[in-house]
């Protein structure tokens, strides 16, 4: 698959829910920057078009339209000429931020799962320093 | 934007008993309108009005500009209709039934409809009355889309169907107004599903429009709240447009309709400041704001 048929097989897998309250276009929004943040979509990447996200979805295409238009005034997607909607090419600020948001909540989680084990923070950041040594000589211990 | 349905202080009597009471309300093209309300809250009355079965006692109705009971043929022909209840005939067998729109509608498309039966999994040589209540629906759904109206009106299209022929319901709606800028009027009970496809929302309660707007402001407006006041609290707060508070000390949750800044401002004044807003699902706001026996759980 190229990069195109990855993005778009990447964000045809979202899925709404109605359970919690969030703005339909607001959780594709967290979507697609979580996709984006995560390096599932990648810059030039081309997102589904919104009739078929829309179809796929069984949702309002305007409500793709306004997802797909919030990210773009936030410069993470750009509309061509061709009337696709593709992941901006420049790296971009609030990708970077959003990067931060999901590592932040990751460390959360992390952090309280060492409270629970009374594992000072201190060990964990050298717990952190240690595996990441591991991971970058390529070994991969169990 | 053109109007495709402008109804303008209508109302309608049963005897002594207003079925609808000043109802406004207005549908664009290319957008979806969720019609919501309880069983006899009027929903059916008003879609009547839009196809000129009932005549207007006060108000005016109009369908693309035109009045439904004076140019029935000029509204209906570009009118797909799906009743909760269907009206199809029995007897008739599923391609007979196709000949027989036919001839009704000068745009009906035989190929479209072939398709739409292919999709729905129906046999042309059934008769009618041989089908499931869902098997049923879909012919409906043939019936109504197969020339390609301009509105697509769908009275509690989902009542009583299974999941799956409810999303083939939901994705015609999808893709009527996707490709070709048509619009739809359909009225639900589920509305977790006028939540996914509705543009506009309006609620309907004893025969009068609670509020008519883009789905987006309606859920703009509702909002659950937590507090947090200064001091510890015995009683429940009063604060305008916020009900349905839960609570001890000092952090109380309300539900809340109106204008949040206004709020925020009435909450400060109150001594307390905002913990924590959740956004509300349609169902919630629709509980919210049904008479106060329900809102206190």
């Amino acid at each position: 698959m190229d990069q195109q048929e990855i993005a778009k097989s990447a964000a045809m897998r979202m899925r709404v829910s109605q359970a919690d309250g969030t703005p339909l276009y607001l959780q594709l929004v967290n979507q697609l920057k979580y996709l984006m943040a995560s390096g599932r979509l990648r810059p030039g990447g081309e997102l589904p078009p919104i009739r078929v996200l829309a179809e796929k979805l069984v949702i309002n295409p305007s409500t793709v339209a306004r997802a797909y238009r919030e990210l773009e005034v936030e410069r993470l997607v750009e509309k061509r000429s061709t009337n696709g909607t593709f992941v901006a090419e420049a790296e971009s600020p609030f990708a970077a931020g959003e990067q931060r948001r999901i590592l932040a909540n990751r460390v959360d989680a992390l952090l309280v799962e060492a409270k629970q084990f009374r594992v000072s923070t201190l060990q964990v950041i050298e717990l952190v320093q240690e595996r990441d040594s591991v991971l970058m000589e390529g070994e991969w211990v169990k | 934007m053109t109007d495709v349905i402008k109804i303008e202080g209508l109302t309608r009597k049963f005897g002594e008993k207003a079925a609808l009471q000043n109802v406004s309300l207005t549908l664009q093209k290319g957008k979806v309108l969720g019609l919501i309300g309880e069983n006899g809250a009027g929903k059916t009355t008003l879609i009547k009005h839009i196809l000129g079965l009932l005549n207007a006692q006060e108000g005016t109705v109009r369908v693309f500009g035109l009045d439904p009971v004076e140019d029935p043929a000029g509204v209906l022909g570009s009118v797909g209709y799906l009743a909760e209840e269907d009206g199809l005939p029995g007897w008739m067998r599923v391609h007979e039934l196709q000949r027989f729109y036919q001839g009704f509608y000068p745009a009906w498309d035989q190929r479209y409809a072939e398709e739409l039966r292919e999709r729905f999994n129906i046999d042309r040589r059934a008769t009618i009355k041989q089908l499931s209540k869902g098997q049923r629906a879909r012919v409906g759904l043939m019936a109504a889309l197969a020339y390609r109206p301009d509105l697509l009106v769908l009275d509690e299209p989902s009542s009583g169907l299974d999941p799956i022929v409810r999303r083939e319901i939901l994705t015609s709606i999808v893709r009527t107004v996707a490709g070709e800028n048509r619009s739809v009027l359909f009225s639900s009970h589920l509305l977790s599903e006028v939540e996914l496809v509705a543009d506009d929302v309006a609620m309907i309660r004893g025969g009068e429009i609670l509020f008519c707007d883009s789905l987006d402001a309606v859920k703009q407006s509702h909002r659950r709240i937590t507090l947090r006041f200064h001091s510890d609290r015995t009683a429940a707060p009063e604060i305008t447009d916020a009900f349905g508070w839960e609570g001890f000390g000092q952090e109380w949750t309300c539900l809340f309709s109106g204008h949040g800044p206004t709020f925020e401002a009435n909450a400060n004044l109150a001594g307390a400041e905002i913990l924590e807003q959740q956004w509300l699902t349609l169902d919630e706001i629709f509980l919210a704001r049904s008479p106060t026996e329900v809102q206190h759980v």
